[in-house]
């Protein structure tokens, strides 16, 4: 199937005059001075990008930098001056309003900062909203919206007023009313900037495993670089109608392409970013659990290690084994140590460090870090942390990652 | 120079009349055919109110206004509509609330268009606009001429005086409410794919309801405040019974006639703001 969005040099300008401004601009003029000549105001300029199937894009940027007049773009709400929009090969920009009905009833719902519910409607008939503007039998659309208000855990607010909401919830609504028609992309302009920094996480979180469930292609708005880095699979930096740079969270962070974009992820906090498989090394020993008390206590004195991590044939953690266990094992003349290992359980690959500490990565023993199915990967001491948050390290992690990512694979 | 010029004179009033004049002469048909529709409506109207019998249309009334705003009302109502009763003023009182109704559903029916088309056109509100300022400010006699001339004496031209007298509010708060509902509610819905008909119909129309009773209530005031006026060419009613008073100097028949009309303007007024509270209540 074609992309999903494709996005070619797409331009919206306000204000009269918007050819000769084009010119202008083409010409290499900058947004100030097209302000002042023609009064004419850039909202987006020569904007390009693709979105990838069940992605989550996210666009980010400042108040004024064109992130919201971009979103509107891509339904239509702002007709662009220039350049196309393919949703699926077809050019919306383009479109005849029959076409654009179409597009908006059945492939691209969007949902708001400001919730923009229905006030006079019930919650039940906001969410059914875009099912009856689709001519769906009332007794349907009613099924249907009491069943996406369920899944947003909002199932015995259906026949209340929407005032009667708090802001998450209300956003909830809104979130139930864009899915109930089952589109295809989601557009989210800022859904979460108006709610409570407490709410605005646990949404973002049920987002995240909404997404997981449903495989959306969403295109989401923030000004938030945090939540930005949090949700986005790609993000794409906007600043004065222009996008700086497009790229995964870890790019974005470890090699901002302009100035702009390094001095906006200066400040961020990387514990909530950078997670364990970034900062993971490669265990300076491992032990099979076919291998005897002997040759654990071998491996353990050339590497200098108090313990030894245990995996099985499939590589998958069994377990640790200390030193005083292997000696003992030696002593009792066990051959077999699995009665001397003891359980250990490793940390999921995209745990993040913010999280890792208190879970102990920053005490003497080595955490291991372990794939969905258990798979030892590598493990992460307290070095890698303390090396991980110095941002000079960022770089030069990058160039270790293969290594690390080695031990998955040889796993594997 | 302490007087214009005889030279200097724009001689708009013969150009009204003119205008007027050829209105009368070749629009005749056109006006007698208004005349004879709107007749027919007031007529039924009033029939219909006279053909209940009193203490019928009492109960009804003041079961509205039990309905819509509270049992405290609907004793006023009672009390009040049995004095105006008492005065001997019943049949005068139907003739004007006759009146007040048709200005006001034809004020409703023609408003509310006007209003919407307003809504959705700044050309359209640029040229309306001082349309409906002159009308508001224009002293209400004068629209007993044109009015005199075009339908001749009698209840229509009563009728056409105080529906222009009477609509700009409706055109005014229709306009209002419909403009004041957030740009982020009507977005939401273009985003669904809601025609421009559905978003009028289904959201900016219902949201605006608050606005749109308020102004429907002032257009009923407005109306209840020209009958009086109205009388002048034949409207009949309550505003009748104030002329003559005014005529012979009677200061006791001024005054009841004057009290019936603030009695049915105190109901009239409270029930339709009681009606515009509950379209608030629904809207919020």
């Amino acid at each position: 199937m074609a992309a999903p969005i494709r996005i070619e040099g797409l331009t919206k300008i306000f204000g009269p005059r918007q050819q000769e401004a084009l010119r202008m601009l083409d010409g290499g003029a900058t947004k100030e001075e097209v302000l002042k000549k023609p009064r004419a105001t850039v909202g987006i300029y020569d904007v390009s990008f693709d979105v990838e199937e069940g992605e989550v894009f996210v666009v980010m940027g400042l108040s004024g930098s064109g992130k919201s007049t971009l979103v509107r773009c891509l339904n239509r709400l702002i007709q662009p001056t220039r350049g196309s929009i393919l949703i699926r090969d077809e050019n919306v920009v383009e479109m005849d309003e029959e076409a654009l009905r179409e597009l908006r009833l059945h492939r691209v719902s969007m949902v708001f900062q400001q919730f923009g519910l229905f006030p006079h409607l019930s919650v039940r008939e906001n969410v059914s909203y875009g099912l009856k503007v689709r001519g769906v039998s009332r007794q349907e659309r009613m099924e249907k919206a009491d069943a996406m208000l369920e899944s947003v855990g909002l199932g015995e607010w259906a026949t209340s007023r929407v005032g009667e909401l708090s802001g998450g919830m209300q956003q909830r609504v809104g979130l139930a009313r864009a899915l109930a028609t089952d589109p295809d992309i989601l557009l989210m302009d800022e859904p979460f900037s108006a709610l409570d920094p407490l709410i605005r996480r646990e949404m973002q979180d049920e987002l995240t495993e909404l997404h997981d469930e449903l495989s959306k292609t969403i295109v989401f708005i923030t000004h938030d670089l945090d939540e930005a880095l949090q949700i986005g699979d790609r993000i794409a930096v906007m600043k004065d109608g222009i996008v700086h740079q497009i790229g995964t969270p870890e790019e974005i962070l470890r090699t901002p392409s302009t100035d702009y974009v390094a001095e906006f992820v200066d400040g961020v906090n990387p514990w909530g970013v950078i997670n364990a498989e970034h900062v993971m090394d490669e265990p300076d020993a491992i032990l099979y659990l076919s291998e005897g008390p002997r040759t654990a206590l071998r491996k353990m004195s050339v590497a200098q290690l108090s313990s030894i991590l245990v995996v099985d044939r499939g590589r998958k953690l069994r377990g640790i084994l200390t030193a005083d266990a292997a000696a003992e094992a030696l002593e009792n003349g066990d051959t077999d140590i699995g009665p001397y290992v003891e359980d250990l359980e490793g940390v999921g690959a995209d745990v993040t460090l913010e999280e890792l500490v208190p879970m102990g990565a920053l005490s003497q023993h080595p955490l291991p870090v372990v794939s969905e199915d258990n798979r030892l990967m590598g493990v992460v001491v307290r070095a890698s942390i303390l090396d991980g948050l110095t941002s000079q390290h960022g770089q030069s992690r990058r160039t270790e990652e293969p290594a690390a990512n080695g031990i998955g694979a040889e796993a594997k | 120079m302490r007087e214009f010029p005889e030279w200097f004179r724009i001689p708009l009033g013969s150009w009204v009349d003119s205008v007027a004049d050829w209105l009368t002469t070749e629009g005749a048909a056109v006006f007698q055919a208004i005349s004879d529709v709107l007749f027919v409506l007031l007529l039924r109207i009033e029939r219909a109110l006279l053909w209940l019998p009193w203490p019928v249309l009492i109960l009804l009334v003041a079961i509205l206004a039990w309905r819509i705003v509270g049992i405290r009302l609907a004793g006023g109502v009672v009390v009040g509509l049995l004095f105006i009763g008492a005065l001997g003023l019943w049949p005068e009182a139907m003739a004007t609330l006759a009146l007040v109704v048709s200005a006001t559903l034809l004020a409703t029916a023609l408003g509310l268009p006007v209003g919407i088309l307003m809504s959705g056109s700044d050309t359209a509100r640029t040229m309306i606009r001082p349309l409906l300022d002159l009308m508001q400010t224009m002293p209400s006699f004068v629209y007993l001429i044109p009015a005199l001339m075009l339908f001749g004496l009698g209840r229509v031209p009563a009728l056409m005086a105080t529906l222009v007298y009477a609509i700009p509010p409706v055109i005014r708060l229709t306009n209002l409410g419909i403009r004041q509902v957030s740009t982020s509610v009507v977005e939401a819905a273009r985003s669904f794919g809601s025609t421009t008909m559905q978003i009028l119909f289904w959201v900016q129309i219902p949201l605006a309801m608050p606005t749109i009773m308020a102004g429907i209530n002032q257009t009923i005031m407005m109306a209840l405040a020209m009958v009086v006026i109205a009388s002048m060419i034949g409207a009949g009613g309550l505003g009748d019974e104030v002329l003559r008073a005014i005529g012979r100097l009677e200061v006791g028949r001024g005054f009841t006639g004057g009290i019936s009309i603030v009695i049915m303007a105190i109901i009239i007024d409270r029930i339709t703001a009681g009606l515009g509270e509950r379209s608030q209540h629904d809207s919020t």
